[in-house]
């Protein structure tokens, strides 16, 4: 698993954000030592498109996410929103920029300041930036509330806390898109809550798209909520991106080993399934302070060989729209 | 009335009947468990599958008698092994937890303490209950460890939790609560702290385990991809309420409670291509200081009618399947022509 690699980037120019050898290392200690947190990442994002990031905790996913949104900055590669790049950016200008990029956060409750009506919440980004009247501005954070299924009436002048999990979400989805932004960065927006209202936020996702013409990054270590949202899913590992393909392709064939184990880990609600018909994977996620030379996946990878630890794989592509970073892909198991 | 768990004819273990427990608060009485009966069999897993504040966590606490005394209305019997139980007081209720019955909780690092060696802990319980030394109970607790998958036990008993990644803690904590060979199992949640592929891993050592010592589980979870194919049970719990119990194989393939239904239809699922439009349950659960006087799912239910809101339908048993129970004035199949043209819209 490597990742490093641009094999899957679309042609130059195209892609509304574009993301090149992403690095993000954190220090530790007093010896030097450094969190590998994304090792050399890059992928990009077409307007309109939905983009999904898997993989599990401490894979660099919502380490990505901040990345792009320059908080904090990566420690080195480049990050183009609209032609411009942003790592290059101080203070005012970047700043300029922001309200283009929004984000979503997995806890909506902590998300929100606990003291403040939900219409002054709402409201805030639009005062900041001093766009219209203060009637306008109400206007629209009225309109905006209705979008979300939050009635402006009724809840406008409430406070975070006399709301559920799953409103309390819509208010930061209503926050996130009253600036009109480009992109919204979704890290793990679904993941703190119960099912029923999953599907309403995810329903609710979809609709806001639509409506205010966005492109998402979705981040979750869900797949089968990334495979419902996404046009484009990247799988990551330990910093790296292991496969990149559209959903169904990936689901129906995944070629990255890793890949494979994910999807056989996702318990399926169908009893006819038998959970133990295929192997777990085994071991623990390596140290990301020492992450294994050449493939860091072939520690747990059920095909490794020597070339995998002497060699980091490329990724290259395997099949129309399809890209792994893997030595020794998994063969198709049905020939078309 | 015939419950699942005696349906296969198993010696049962543990009988839960009209099992109330209530919360006196501020705001008012807390209606968190409502009647809930049920009967689980030696070596038989039951999953108890509902959303936050259904009152899933409570019911195990409260079988396990781990609730304070203080500001709970408890009723119903709880007869474990013969005995009845529920009325036990915490120095006897003691006696049981380890041997009789044990719980692991959903998060592995809370539920260890910090400042104690994994060796100590897993110990406390076998030199409390069987009153073997030390050494000899070290000895056990490495076989422990290694039985749950831990590499190298020995020195893993002299480290302490933090050392850990959460999914060898979780393995320690079913260590020690497997230590002193309980018969019945709680697992709460056991899994949702962890990722897919511990919580895989975790899922089938708890199985294993659980097939090699013939003990009985609970397994609670919010997940219904999580009980099926690893339990022979469901229930179904509510606004505090069992609202259907089948068999798994059952209740999978036919389903006669609209919440199950709705539940089930709500998780996206991997066989559905992408951009599939998922079918929302609308609204929240109900609040449990005042719950619905009728159905408690009717506010949310698309087949709620009249009757629905102002009659609370008993748990009755399908006809001529008296393991198959369910709480619902309209149950599914009935409906089902109804259903689509219900779904049809919002479908596409």
């Amino acid at each position: 698993m490597a990742g490093t690699g641009k094999a899957h980037l679309r042609p130059q120019g195209t892609a509304l954000l574009t993301i090149e050898d992403l690095v993000v290392e954190f220090p530790v200690g007093r010896k030097g030592l450094k969190v590998n947190a994304v090792s050399g990442i890059s992928l990009d994002v077409m307007e309109g498109e939905t983009v999904g990031l898997v993989g599990e905790s401490g894979c660099g996913k919502s380490t990505t996410g901040k990345a792009i949104m320059q908080i904090p900055r990566p420690t080195s590669g480049s990050v183009v929103l609209e032609g411009t790049e942003l790592t290059k950016l101080h203070g005012e200008e970047l700043r300029k920029l922001r309200p283009r990029m929004q984000m979503i956060f997995q806890d909506p409750i902590s998300s929100l300041n606990p003291r403040r009506k939900v219409l002054d919440i709402v409201a805030e980004p639009l005062g900041i930036w001093k766009i219209g009247t203060k009637e306008e501005r109400e206007v629209r954070v009225r309109k905006v509330l209705d979008t979300v299924g939050i009635d402006a009436d009724q809840a406008g002048t409430r406070k975070p806390h006399e709301f559920s999990g799953g409103q309390c979400q819509r208010i930061c989805i209503a926050r996130s898109v009253v600036m009109d932004p480009k992109v919204i960065i979704c890290d793990e927006p679904v993941s703190a809550l119960d099912v029923s209202v999953q599907a309403q936020i995810l329903n609710l996702l979809e609709e806001m798209k639509k409506e205010y013409g966005l492109t998402l990054i979705f981040i979750a270590h869900d797949l089968a909520v990334v495979k419902n949202v996404s046009d484009r899913v990247v799988v990551m590992y330990l910093g790296k991106i292991c496969e990149v393909a559209a959903p169904d392709d990936l689901y129906a064939e995944p070629r990255h080993h890793y890949t494979k184990a994910l999807i056989d880990s996702i318990p399926e609600p169908d009893p006819t399934i038998r959970p133990d018909s295929t192997d777990a994977l085994e071991g623990d996620l390596p140290s990301p302070v020492f992450p294994p030379s050449g493939c860091r996946f072939r520690t747990r990878c059920p095909a490794a060989q020597e070339k995998c630890a002497a060699e980091e794989p490329q990724l290259a592509e395997v099949g129309p729209n399809h890209y792994v970073a893997c030595h020794f892909p998994r063969e198709l198991v049905a020939a078309h | 009335m015939t419950s699942p768990g005696s349906a296969d004819g198993s010696k049962p273990l543990l009988e839960i009947r009209d099992l109330v427990t209530h919360f006196r608060t501020d705001r008012g009485i807390v209606q968190a468990v409502n009647g809930v009966s049920f009967t689980l069999g030696e070596g038989r897993t039951l999953g108890v599958v509902g959303e936050s504040g259904s009152g899933k966590s409570v019911l195990s606490r409260s079988i396990m008698n781990l609730l304070p005394k203080r500001g709970v209305i408890r009723q119903g019997e709880v007869i474990f092994d013969g005995r009845e139980t529920s009325k036990l007081d915490a120095k006897d209720s003691r006696k049981l937890y380890g041997v009789g019955m044990a719980m692991i909780f959903q998060d592995p690092m809370t539920s260890l303490n910090p400042v104690v060696k994994i060796g100590r802990q897993l110990t406390e319980g076998l030199q409390l209950h069987f009153g073997v030394d030390r050494k000899f109970a070290m000895e056990t607790a490495e076989e422990l460890l290694r039985s749950v998958g831990i590499p190298e036990p020995a020195k893993r008993l002299n480290q302490y939790p933090f050392e850990m990644s959460g999914g060898m803690r979780q393995r320690i904590v079913i260590a020690i609560a497997l230590a002193c060979g309980p018969k019945l199992l709680f697992a709460d949640e056991p899994t949702t702290a962890l990722d897919v592929t511990v919580q895989k891993t975790i899922l089938n050592l708890l199985a294993q385990q659980q097939r090699e010592r013939q003990m009985a589980m609970v397994l609670v979870t919010h997940d219904l991809g999580v009980v099926a194919g690893r339990t022979d049970e469901i229930m179904v719990m509510y606004a505090g309420q069992a609202v259907e119990m089948a068999p798994t194989d059952k209740l999978f393939t036919d389903m006669k409670h609209p919440y199950t239904e709705a539940l089930f239809r709500s998780i996206p699922k991997l066989a559905d291509p992408s951009h599939t439009r998922l079918e929302s349950i609308p609204g929240r659960p109900p609040n449990l200081i005042s719950p619905p006087v009728g159905c408690r799912f009717a506010p949310r239910c698309i087949y709620a009618d009249a009757k629905c809101h102002a009659e609370l339908p008993p748990l009755t048993p399908v006809p001529g399947e008296p393991d198959h129970l369910f709480r619902c004035w309209h149950p599914v199949s009935i409906n089902t022509h109804k259903l689509v043209s219900a779904a049809a819209p919002e479908g596409n």
